[in-house]
C-alpha cells in the first residue's frame, strides 16, 4: 500500500513537468507581449524594461529559469501589477478561491451522495421524482445563468442574501456562491451514487443480507454504502478539478475577491508570470488531490492491484 | 407474350412471394423505430430542428437587423407596432433579431468545436486502441495529463491566442474537448479490432490505415454520435460563458451567452432583455441532453 502510494507520487512528478512546459510554450506562442498596450516607449527603456523581465534571452533560457524559480517557490515578477510579485498576488488571491472551492466540494459531494442514496432507496416515488428533477436543473442550467436567476430572486425580489460582493468573515455573502458553485457537480455525483446504489441493491450479497433479517439501516450502512461509492470516488478527481477551475467564474459574477480576476485581466494583459502562475499552482493542487482520491480509491476498492 | 416460358412464370411467382414475405429489419432500422417511441428524443429533434431554421430564415424577414438602431424605441418592452416583437436594448437595437443572430453564433461555434474534437477524438482513440501495447499507453499517458490541465484556465489562455476571431477560437476549444471522445473510442475500438471482419481486412492484406477508417471508424457511429449530441450542449455552455466574462464574440456580433450577460446587468428595468435569450438557451440545452439521452437508448445494445 505504501509503496503504491509512492509510485503514484513519482509517477505526478514527470506530468507536472510536462503540463509547466506546454502551458510556458503555449502562452508564449500568444501573439502580443505584456508592454505592447501602454505608449510606445522610447527603444532604450523598453529594452531596459525587456531586460528586467528577462525577456530579451532567448524562449529556451527564459524557460530554465522559470522552471529553476517555480522549483524553488518562486513565480517571478508580476508585469501588470508592477508592485507585485506573482507569489505576492496568488498569496492574496488563492486562498480564497481554494477555500471556496472546496467548501464547495465538501458540500456537493456529501449532498450528491446523499441525494443519490435517497433517489435510489425510494426509486420512482417521489422523493425519487424531486431529486432526478433538481439533477436534471443542476446539470442543463450553466451557472452562470443559475446565478442571475438566484440573485434576481434571492437578493433582488426577496431580498434575502445580498447580491454580489463580499465582507471578510461574513457568511451569508458566501451562501449564494458556493450553492452556485456546488450545484452542478452535487446533480453528477447524485446521479452517479443513485445509479450504483441502484445496482448494488439488485446484488445477491444484499438480498443475503436481507434474508437473514438484517434490518434496511443496517445492510445500507455494513453492505450497501461502499461498494456503491467506487464511481463516485473515482468521479471525485474531474469535480474537484471542475470546481476550483468553476470557482474563478463565480468568483467573477459574484464580485469575489480571489484569484479569478486577477487571471482573467492578466491573461489579456499577456502577464505572463501570473497566468503561468496561476495555471502552475491550480494543476499542482489538482494532481495531489487526484493522488489522493487514487490511493483513496484503491483503499476502497479491494480488486485494485497495487501495481 | 410470346417470351413468357414456363421458367419465367416460376421466377415471377418467387418475385411474388419476396414481395409478401415479412420483411426483415436491419439494426438502423430499430435505432430509429426505438428513437421515435421516445417521445422526449422527438420532440426534442422538432424544437431543435425548428430553432434551427427560424434562426437562420427568420432573420431575413425581420424588419429590424441585428446592429440597426431605431432611434425612436431606446430600452422599450415588447412593441408589435414598431415591429420590435421582443423590445429593444439601451441602444434601441430590436432584441428577437439579436437574439436570432445570438443562437446563430452559438450553434455554428457549437457546431464548428464539435467537429474538430469528433474528428480529433475519433483518429487518435482509434489508432490507440487498434495499435495497443506501449503505443496505446503512451497515448493514453498523454490524455491522463491533458485531463490534468485546469480546462478553464487553458480556454481563457487560448482567447488569448485567437483573440478576436470566434471561429479559430472555437477550433482550439475542439482541440481541447476531444479527451473523453479519444477515451470512449479507444475502449470500443479495443473489443472491435477481435472481431472476425478485422481479421479477415488483416487476412486479405489491408494496411492497419485502411482496417482503422474504413473497417473499425464506421463501425463506432453509434457511441461518437451519442457522444457528440452530448459534447454540443457543453461547448454552447463554455461559448456563452466565455461571452459573459467579455472574452468571446464581439460587438456588433452577439451571442446567447453576451445577450444574458448584458441583459443580467438590467434584469430588474428591462426584464425582456434577459428572458428571450435565457430562455432560448435553457431550451436548446434541454433538447441536446434529452436527444443525446434518446439517441443512448436507441443506439446503445446493452440496454435492450
Amino acid at each position: 500500500m505504501l509503496s503504491y502510494a509512492f509510485r503514484r507520487v513519482l509517477g505526478a512528478i514527470p506530468i507536472a513537468l510536462i503540463a509547466i512546459t506546454a502551458c510556458f510554450f503555449i502562452l508564449r506562442a500568444a501573439p502580443g507581449g505584456p508592454f505592447d498596450g501602454e505608449r510606445a516607449l522610447p527603444p532604450q527603456i523598453m529594452d531596459n524594461l525587456r531586460a528586467y523581465y528577462n525577456l530579451d534571452k532567448s524562449l529556451f533560457e527564459q524557460y530554465f529559469i522559470y522552471v529553476g524559480g517555480v522549483l524553488r517557490g518562486d513565480f517571478g515578477p508580476s508585469m501588470s501589477y508592477q508592485d507585485f510579485s506573482v507569489s505576492e498576488l496568488l498569496a492574496i488571491g488563492l486562498p480564497f478561491s481554494l477555500m471556496l472551492g472546496l467548501v464547495a466540494f465538501v458540500v456537493a459531494t456529501s449532498v450528491g451522495i446523499l441525494a443519490g442514496m435517497i433517489s435510489a432507496v425510494n426509486q420512482n416515488k417521489w422523493p425519487d421524482f424531486s431529486v432526478i428533477f433538481v439533477v436534471m436543473i443542476g446539470l442543463i442550467v450553466p451557472n452562470f445563468l443559475m446565478a442571475n436567476l438566484l440573485q434576481l430572486l434571492l437578493g433582488v425580489y426577496w431580498n434575502w442574501l445580498p447580491v454580489r460582493g463580499y465582507v471578510p468573515g461574513s457568511i451569508p455573502h458566501l451562501i449564494m456562491p458556493i450553492l452556485i458553485l456546488s450545484l452542478p457537480q452535487a446533480a453528477r455525483v447524485a446521479r452517479l451514487m443513485r445509479g450504483s446504489m441502484i445496482e448494488v441493491l439488485g446484488t445477491n450479497y444484499v438480498r443475503t443480507a436481507r434474508a437473514k433479517g438484517l434490518g434496511a439501516r443496517l445492510v445500507l450502512a455494513r453492505h450497501a454504502i461502499k461498494p456503491a461509492l467506487l464511481p463516485v470516488v473515482s468521479y471525485l478527481g474531474p469535480a474537484l478539478s471542475g470546481l476550483l477551475t468553476g470557482s474563478l467564474v463565480v468568483e467573477q459574477v459574484f464580485a469575489l475577491p480571489g484569484i479569478g480576476k486577477y487571471f482573467i485581466s492578466a491573461a489579456l494583459a499577456r502577464d505572463y508570470g501570473i497566468v503561468l502562475g496561476t495555471t502552475v499552482l491550480y494543476m499542482g493542487v489538482i494532481l495531489l488531490l487526484n493522488l489522493i482520491v487514487d490511493i483513496l480509491y484503491a483503499y476502497l476498492d479491494p480488486k485494485v492491484r497495487y501495481r | 407474350m410470346a417470351g413468357l416460358t414456363s421458367r419465367d412464370a416460376i421466377l415471377t411467382e418467387y418475385n411474388q412471394q419476396l414481395l409478401n414475405a415479412p420483411k426483415g429489419r436491419s439494426l438502423a432500422q430499430d435505432a430509429v423505430r426505438r428513437l421515435v417511441a421516445n417521445k422526449a428524443a422527438v420532440f426534442s429533434i422538432f424544437l431543435l430542428v425548428t430553432i434551427l431554421l427560424v434562426v437562420f430564415i427568420a432573420p431575413y424577414f425581420l424588419p429590424w437587423g441585428y446592429s440597426q438602431v431605431d432611434w425612436a424605441n431606446i430600452r422599450k418592452p415588447p412593441n408589435f407596432e414598431a415591429g420590435h416583437f421582443m423590445g429593444t436594448d439601451q441602444n434601441g437595437r430590436d432584441m428577437l433579431a439579436r437574439t436570432m443572430q445570438g443562437t446563430q453564433m452559438s450553434l455554428v461555434v457549437a457546431g464548428v468545436a464539435t467537429l474538430v474534437s469528433v474528428v480529433i477524438g475519433v483518429s487518435y482513440g482509434a489508432i490507440a486502441g487498434y495499435f495497443g501495447g506501449r503505443i496505446d499507453a503512451v497515448m493514453m499517458r498523454f490524455v491522463d495529463i491533458m485531463y490534468a490541465l485546469p480546462y478553464i484556465l487553458f480556454v481563457i489562455i487560448l482567447v488569448v491566442i485567437f483573440g478576436r476571431n470566434p471561429i479559430l477560437l472555437f477550433v482550439g476549444i475542439g482541440c481541447l474537448e476531444w479527451l473523453t471522445m479519444a477515451r470512449i473510442v479507444r475502449g470500443q475500438t479495443l473489443s472491435l479490432k477481435e472481431r472476425e471482419f478485422v481479421e479477415a481486412a488483416r487476412a486479405s492484406g489491408a494496411s492497419p490505415w485502411s482496417i482503422i477508417f474504413r473497417h473499425i471508424v464506421p463501425n463506432l457511429t453509434g457511441p461518437v454520435v451519442i457522444y457528440a449530441t452530448l459534447t454540443i450542449p457543453e461547448i454552447i455552455i463554455t461559448e456563452s460563458f466565455l461571452s459573459y466574462l467579455g472574452l468571446g464574440v464581439q460587438e456588433p456580433q452577439t451571442s446567447l451567452g453576451t445577450l444574458i450577460s448584458q441583459g443580467s446587468e438590467v434584469a430588474v428595468a428591462l426584464p425582456w432583455m434577459l428572458l428571450g435569450p435565457a430562455v432560448i438557451l435553457v431550451a436548446m440545452l434541454i433538447a441536446f441532453t434529452y436527444l443525446g439521452d434518446g439517441l443512448r437508448d436507441a443506439l446503445d445494445p446493452k440496454d435492450r
